[in-house]
């Protein structure tokens, strides 16, 4: 028991120092010249590379009842359809009226010929 | 009337009751955040100008402060493991440290709303400060809470240690759990607010 608690300590310690380097790494690759989407992209990888450490190791997620997994599966669906809503906003075009580009040119060719 | 299975586990679900309504809280606070984060991403995609947030905030402070709240997750892990390992007093330097750090948090993050305010800076000056304030000041209310509750466990509430370990190692990580959540909000609330 108390062997397997001092295993334990010695992996919190190090998934400590492996965040912690990560905050550094964050911070470095924000100077990358890489431009803002993907500079959010890169960061945005990173920090869930922090969060599954935490959620794994310290959160024992590694080693829990499917009840909990059952519930956070759930909670990671809701989530994404949270995210998606702004993102479905900004890109839908319903109510908008749609101009679909040279979809007159028959029309106008036709008015052309009649003419000649 | 006694709360059951808060010691041993619930048979169908194998789990403390504790346990499992910490983590449905923890499921409502995704939602509570995730709303946020979901505002952040509507402001920010049609927003025609968005700042950098390094020519706005301080990148050193809020590496700074990320590196305590990562530090505050680390001792209360500790905390956890001491209890395992039949260990108060080491449980409580451990707790001890995390209240510390906790409060180092809210130290710098005062600092550097202070700091805002001096130059004028307020939620009503841009869409990038409403979000900045909304988000950080809910996650520092966060803070707060659990500042408030793990006192609570290193004070009177450890007293529970004498008469029923097993509760207390339980309590002990229900708050280790919404702790370590508060630290996951904040990795994701720095690159986006700080950094990019």
């Amino acid at each position: 028991m108390s062997e397997d608690v001092q295993a334990h300590i010695k992996l919190y310690k190090k998934i400590g120092v492996a965040l912690m380097v990560l905050t550094v790494v964050t911070v470095l690759v924000s100077f990358l010249p890489v431009g803002v989407a993907l500079g959010v992209v890169i960061a945005l990888i990173v920090a869930t590379v922090k969060g599954s450490l935490v959620a794994t190791y310290f959160m024992h997620l590694v080693d829990e009842r499917k009840t909990i997994y059952f519930t956070l599966l759930l909670t990671v669906f809701f989530f994404l359809v949270l995210i998606m809503i702004p993102i479905l906003g900004h890109t839908d075009t319903y109510g908008r009226k749609m101009v679909v580009p040279n979809s007159d040119a028959a029309v106008a060719a036709d008015h052309s010929e009649a003419a000649h | 009337m006694e709360i059951p299975y808060i010691v041993d586990e619930r048979p169908d679900t194998g789990l403390t009751n504790v346990k499992l309504g910490i983590w449905l809280f923890l499921a409502s606070e995704v939602m509570l955040f995730g709303g946020l984060f979901s505002t952040y991403i509507l402001l920010r995609i049609n927003a025609a100008d968005w700042p950098l947030g390094a020519d706005i905030l301080s990148t050193p402070i809020g590496t700074f402060n990320t590196a305590v709240l990562i530090a505050s997750s680390i001792t209360m892990v500790l905390c956890y493991a001491a209890l395992k390992q039949d260990d108060l007093p080491g449980y409580k330097r451990y707790m001890g440290l995390t209240i510390g750090l906790s409060l180092l948090f809210l130290v710098v993050k005062s600092y550097e709303y202070f700091d805002k305010f001096s130059h004028g800076d307020y939620p009503s000056v841009s869409t990038y400060f409403a979000i900045y304030f909304t988000m950080t000041g809910l996650h520092a209310l966060h803070i707060v809470g659990g500042v408030i509750v793990n006192g609570y466990f290193l004070g009177p509430g450890s007293a529970l240690w004498n008469t029923n370990k097993q509760q207390f190692i339980n309590r002990i990580e229900a708050a280790g759990l919404y702790w370590h959540f508060v630290d996951l909000v904040w990795i994701f609330l720095f690159p986006i607010l700080y950094l990019t």
